[in-house]
Formats: structure tokens, sequence, C-alpha cells
């Protein structure tokens, strides 16, 4: 997995609540047996009409926002299924963090298994970045992982909660499967106990 | 000791490994997998050489793809995409070793139906699949969640999952339901009250008369959309309900062993005076049977409401609710009972069991859908199906103008050719009303399978007790 370092881009507003995973990345696109490939349909439904043409007013159809990095989205997001495609789909179209006040488990479970980061801060914080992406791309704002920190364009800094196992596999980009079979010994030892309390499991 | 919770005690008994920051490594005795969410994980165990870890504890079942209508077994009737997944989850069934339930066996089902059907889910374990509604195997006492890929390759490999522990939360349903009212209308119900992101963070323990009154398919029912309020995982304390359900079942253990486990099991409850995080409390008497009006399963009123106002909700919601009130094509004010329907959906790994059958075939019996209407119901596995039919509900079902499929999620997330069409409105016992669920602007109302048979009889939402005092 690839390393989040400092990210400094584009942020794009998407102030909708609970933005399910169903409107990330539609079933149809769940049909795949690969993880690339998902970016062009990110949003699908949001994004293009049925032919095909792209919906103007869809905000990552806008100029300013085609280039986007962040998302600063509503309430909830990413709720409903477990579909890694969601993640899948962001990271492929550019997106490395989303802001929100909060996500569904599963989702935000799936942002660090690739490599994007999902930050949660309080109504007030959001609400400013949410206010400071109608910037467009005449703004930047800035995530800094190691620090914790969101900073507006303006250089209004926020501080945000981030579990210290997942904050050092992301800046690391460690591969979890590497790290857990390490303790393959734990494992066993596990297992062998097991048995004997458990024997019909 | 200080007393514990029940998911506190299922999560003791699981912790392999605990590092100093609380990361754990918590030990997954049951593995289920499906066609959709496994191939990326399969292909990442190939490409770094890696075997399955447990193959004995991994039971895989194609289900979200498959088609529904006789004659599935040839792959013609497959689009070509879903024809390489179910294909590749028959091959790495066979290299990797794990059960298989192939379309032509007929055990073959919804994954979260076949799991407790076969005795893989028994009280007291850890149970992960890569999909959200894994949540229904809490109904045994089972600590079970929902899991994206990246963590299905990791259980593979390791048998393990990392995590830290979620916080505890109460819900409690108290006294009786009255007529009419399922456990759909109570999970539902929860949900309304607590709303998608309620249970974010949180285990939820179900508990309380109305929660014990259930059997095991309406327990199940209730778990299933745990997920659905946000919850990590629901769970429910298995009783003598859920070992009668268990005993006899083909994995479930048998003689000594069954002996053994009853022991253990029966030790699984919320010790007197163990710490909830959250609360919730509703009375099973003012429960009422329940729609969704909107997108968002926390849409929920009771079916004597109208269409609410976006300018009666707040924050981010008002627009949410304008969003939802425009998709759905209602108005404000408008009687939930006005809203007119096309199409029923009875099935689903929430409402595809023999009982959500038998309550739905009641109301149906003897009479005929409203003209017009399709009206489809799925069982969720090959064995409901069977019993179904040779209890004749079948036969009622077809009588009516129902369709009488073959096992799988079919409409409830219309992967398969089962699909509304555009503007197309559905009473469904599925779990989503999200836009384009079940297809392309298709529109959904959640609702028990009674609820919705009832729908498919008179053609709009309908308060199913007034059919039943007219059977009475
Ligand atoms: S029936 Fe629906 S919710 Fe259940 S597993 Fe299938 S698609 Fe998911």
């Amino acid at each position: 997995m690839e390393k989040f370092e400092k990210l400094t881009g584009i942020a794009a507003p998407m102030p909708l609540v609970n933005i399910d995973t169903d409107m990330i990345i539609p079933k149809i696109f769940l049909k795949t047996i690969k993880r690339s490939g998902l970016g062009v349909n990110l949003f699908d439904e949001m994004r293009y009409e049925r032919d095909g043409s792209e919906k103007p007013d869809f905000v990552l159809n806008k100029p300013q926002y085609r280039e986007a990095q962040i998302l600063v989205a509503g309430d909830n997001f990413g709720c409903g299924s477990s579909r890694e495609h969601a993640p899948w789909a962001l990271t492929d179209f550019g997106i490395k963090s989303v802001i929100s006040t909060s996500f569904a488990d599963i989702f935000y479970n799936n942002c660090f298994k690739n490599g994007i980061l999902p930050i949660v801060l309080p109504q007030e914080a959001v609400d400013v970045l949410m206010k400071d992406t109608e910037k467009g791309s005449n703004a930047r704002m800035i995530v800094d992982l190691e620090a914790q920190t969101v900073t507006t364009s303006d250089g209004e800094v926020f501080h945000f909660e981030l579990d210290s196992f997942k904050k050092h596999c992301l800046l690391e980009g460690l591969d979890d499967i590497g790290l857990t079979m390490a303790k393959a010994d734990a494992i066993q030892s596990f297992e062998e106990k097991a048995a004997q309390e458990r024997p019909w499991v | 000791m200080s007393p514990k919770t029940l998911y506190d005690k299922i999560w003791d008994a699981h912790v392999a490994h605990e590092s100093e920051d609380g990361t754990c490594l918590l030990y997954i005795d049951r593995h289920l997998v499906h066609e959709v969410t496994s191939p990326q994980a399969f292909e990442g165990l190939r490409m770094a050489g890696r075997d399955v870890h447990a193959p004995d504890k991994t039971i895989a079942v194609p289900d979200h793809n498959v088609p529904t209508t006789p004659g599935r077994e040839n792959p013609d009737q497959m689009t070509e995409d879903s024809r390489i997944q179910v294909a590749a989850l028959d091959k790495n069934a066979k290299d990797f070793g794990i059960h298989y339930y192939p379309v032509t066996d007929v055990r073959q089902g919804i994954v979260h139906i076949v799991g407790p059907e076969q005795g893989w889910t028994l009280p007291g374990m850890t149970v992960v699949c890569g999909d959200s509604h894994t949540a229904t195997h809490g109904a045994f006492g089972a600590l079970a969640h929902g899991i994206g890929t990246s963590e299905v390759e990791h259980v593979l490999a390791t048998q393990t999952l990392i995590q830290k522990k979620s916080k505890n939360m109460k819900v409690e349903i108290t006294g009786k339901l009255r007529p009419g009212v399922t456990a759909k209308d109570i999970t539902l119900a929860v949900i309304g009250e607590t709303g998608t992101g309620g249970g974010t963070g949180y285990v939820i323990e179900y508990c309380g008369e109305a929660i014990r009154n259930l059997s095991m398919e309406g327990r199940m029912t209730v778990c299933n959309m745990a997920i659905e309020g946000g919850a990590r995982a629901g769970l429910i304390a298995p009783d003598e309900t859920t070992f009668e359900y268990v005993k006899g079942r083909p994995h479930a253990p048998k003689g000594a062993q069954w002996e053994a486990a009853l022991n253990w099991w029966k030790t699984l409850y919320t010790d007197e005076g163990a710490h909830f995080d959250k609360v919730v409390t509703l009375k099973g008497e003012e429960i009422e049977p329940v729609v969704t009006w909107g997108t968002s399963p926390e849409d929920v009123l009771p079916i004597s409401a109208t269409v609410p106002a976006p300018e009666s909700f707040k924050g981010g919601k008002v627009d949410a609710a304008k969003r939802a009130i425009e998709y759905m094509g209602l108005t404000p004010g408008q009687k939930l009972t006005d809203i007119q329907i096309d199409t029923v959906f009875i099935g689903s790994c929430t409402n595809g069991r023999i009982e959500d059958l038998r309550a739905a075939a009641d109301i149906v019996k003897g009479k005929k859908i409203k003209e017009g209407m399709r009206a489809m119901v799925v069982p969720g596995s090959g064995l409901v199906r069977a019993q179904a039919e040779e209890e004749g509900l079948a036969d009622i079902f077809k009588d009516a103008g129902f369709e009488w499929r073959l096992a799988g999620c079919s409409m409830c997330l219309a992967m398969n050719p089962d699909q509304l069409s555009e503007g197309e409105r559905c009473a469904s016992t599925s779990n989503r009303n999200f836009e384009g669920r079940q297809g392309y602007k298709g529109r959904t109302h959640l609702v028990s399978p009674a609820m919705a048979a009832a729908a498919a009889l008179t053609g709009h939402l309908t308060d199913v007790r007034e059919l039943m005092t007219e059977n009475a």
C-alpha cells in the first residue's frame, strides 16, 4: 500500500447526509474481479445521465473540482454495504481523504486498507471546511497525517483524533496481513487453547 | 469479577493477541464467503503465495448474482461478468478446499440464511462475511459483522481480524407486540428512533420481553438490520428458542459435544449490573406496522402517518428529505396508504425465511393480487423453498398470481436480472431503500412480509391489520 504523508489538494463539497455506498459505486460495477478501474464510475448515478453524458451540476464534473483529492461530506458518509469497491473507486478517481462529522464503521475501516484517510471532525469544523471548498481550485486544503491536522486555505487549523495503530499503518503503508502473520505463534496457541475449551467449533 | 455484557464475554473468549494500544487480533470461528466481495481477496492470496489458514471454518455460496429463474444452471442465463464472478468462486472454493454450496445444490441460498440453516452459526461464535448483513447471525448470540474485501483476505490468511473493541449499547423492547406487528416492524422502528448513524461505534444487544418472544427467524430479522442503524453488530442472548433451533442441524455439535457446548452457551448472557454506554427502550405495544417513505432506512413512519414535510427535519436532513421526497415521487402531507405500488418483492436475508413466507401466505390465501401488479416471492434458500412447497405455501402464492422463484438475493440489490425499471414503485421486504438500490430510479418502500402481501392485494401501501380483521 502507498504511504500517506502530507496532502495538499483541492477539496470538493458533498454536503448531503447519508451518502451511501450504492451512491459511491452502484452495484452494477461490483461484478468486477479486479480492484482497479472503478474511478470512472465513482458516484455513477449522480455523475452521469443514462446515456453516459456528464451531469454538469454534479460537483466532481465542475471544472474547479475535477482534480479534487479531498471530499468534505455530510454526516454518516459511506453507510450501507461492506463493498470495498467504494474506497477502490475513490482512490482510483484520486480522492485521498474524506472529511465528515461521522462515517459508517465498515467504510471507515476499508479506507485505511486502501491508503485513504477518513477524518472525523465536529460539525463547526466541517462547516468551516465546507465553506473553504467553495473556493474550488483557487484554494488548497492541507491534510497532515503526522500532525493530525487539516488546514484551510486561510490557514485555519483543525486537529483530528485518530487511532494510533491505524495512523502508523497508513504512514508506513504497511500490509496488515504481513503484520498479523508475524504473530502466528499467538494465533496458534489461541487455537490450541480453543480446541480444548470449545472443541465443537 | 466485574459484571460483563454478552458482547464482553464473546469478545474476551476470542482475543488471540492484544497490543499495548488495545488493538486486538480477534479469532474468527466462521468465515462466510460469497462471489461479489471475495475474488480480489483470493487473488491477493495467490499473488502472495498464501493459503487459506482454516478451510474447515470457511463456507462459500454464490447468492448475489445468481438468477432466480428456472434453468439457471445454464450459465447462459447470466451476464458475462456475473458468470465470471460465480465461476471464480467455484474455482476458488475448489482450489482452496473450502465448504461450498453451488447453485445446483438444494442447500444453496443467501449466505446469511444458509449459515444458520446448516448449523454453521452457533452461539458464542465470532462470524464474519464480506457483507454488511452478517449482523443477522447475532440472533444466535454470535458476534457477527460485515467486513471489506481486504479483511476477507486477512481472515482467509490468518483466521483473525484486527479489531478494537466497540462500545456496548442496549436496545430493549418491552411488553408484547400487537397483532399484525412483526420483527421487521421492531427493527425498522428502532432505526427510526436512533437514525442510521445512531449505532455507529456500538455493538447492540437487543433484549426485553418482545425480543424473547420472537422465534429465531424473527430474531434474525431484527439483528439483520442492526447495520442499518450503523452498529457493528447486533446480538440476542441465546436461550431455549436458540438451542431448539440449533439442535440437530448438520454442522451443530452432537452427543457429548452438544452437552459441553450447551453448558457454555448457557453462560452467554449479560450479567446483572453490567455497563451499557447507551440505552434505547421502546414499548412493544406502541409499535405499529411501519413503512419507509424515503431513501434511507431511518425514514420510517407508522402506516397510519402521512409523508412528512422536509422543513420538519433539522440540519442536513432537510435537504436529504427534500431530495428523497422528489426521488420517491411523493407529496408532503400525502397519506402513506394512498401510495400506489406496482411491484412487490418478498425475500432477502431480512425476510426470506419460512416464517416470513408463512406470514405473507396467511394474508394472500385464497385471494388474487391486484391486476397489473408484478409480485414475486424469492425464498432465501433451496431448503426454505422446498419446505414452503411442502407446506402448500408455494401454491397459495402461485394461485394468487405471485412468481415463485429459486433462492438468491434477487431484487434486494438487483445485481441479477430482477430489477425495478425507472419510476417503478416496490413494496419490499428487503433492508435498503437507497436510491437505485433495486434498479436505476426504482422506488423502494421497506415493509414486513405481511405488509408486502397486503400491498400486493390492494395495489397500494396498506395497513395489514385491516385485511386481518377481514380474514377473522
Ligand atoms: S439478500 Fe440483500 S442484503 Fe442480504 S446478502 Fe443478499 S444482497 Fe445483501
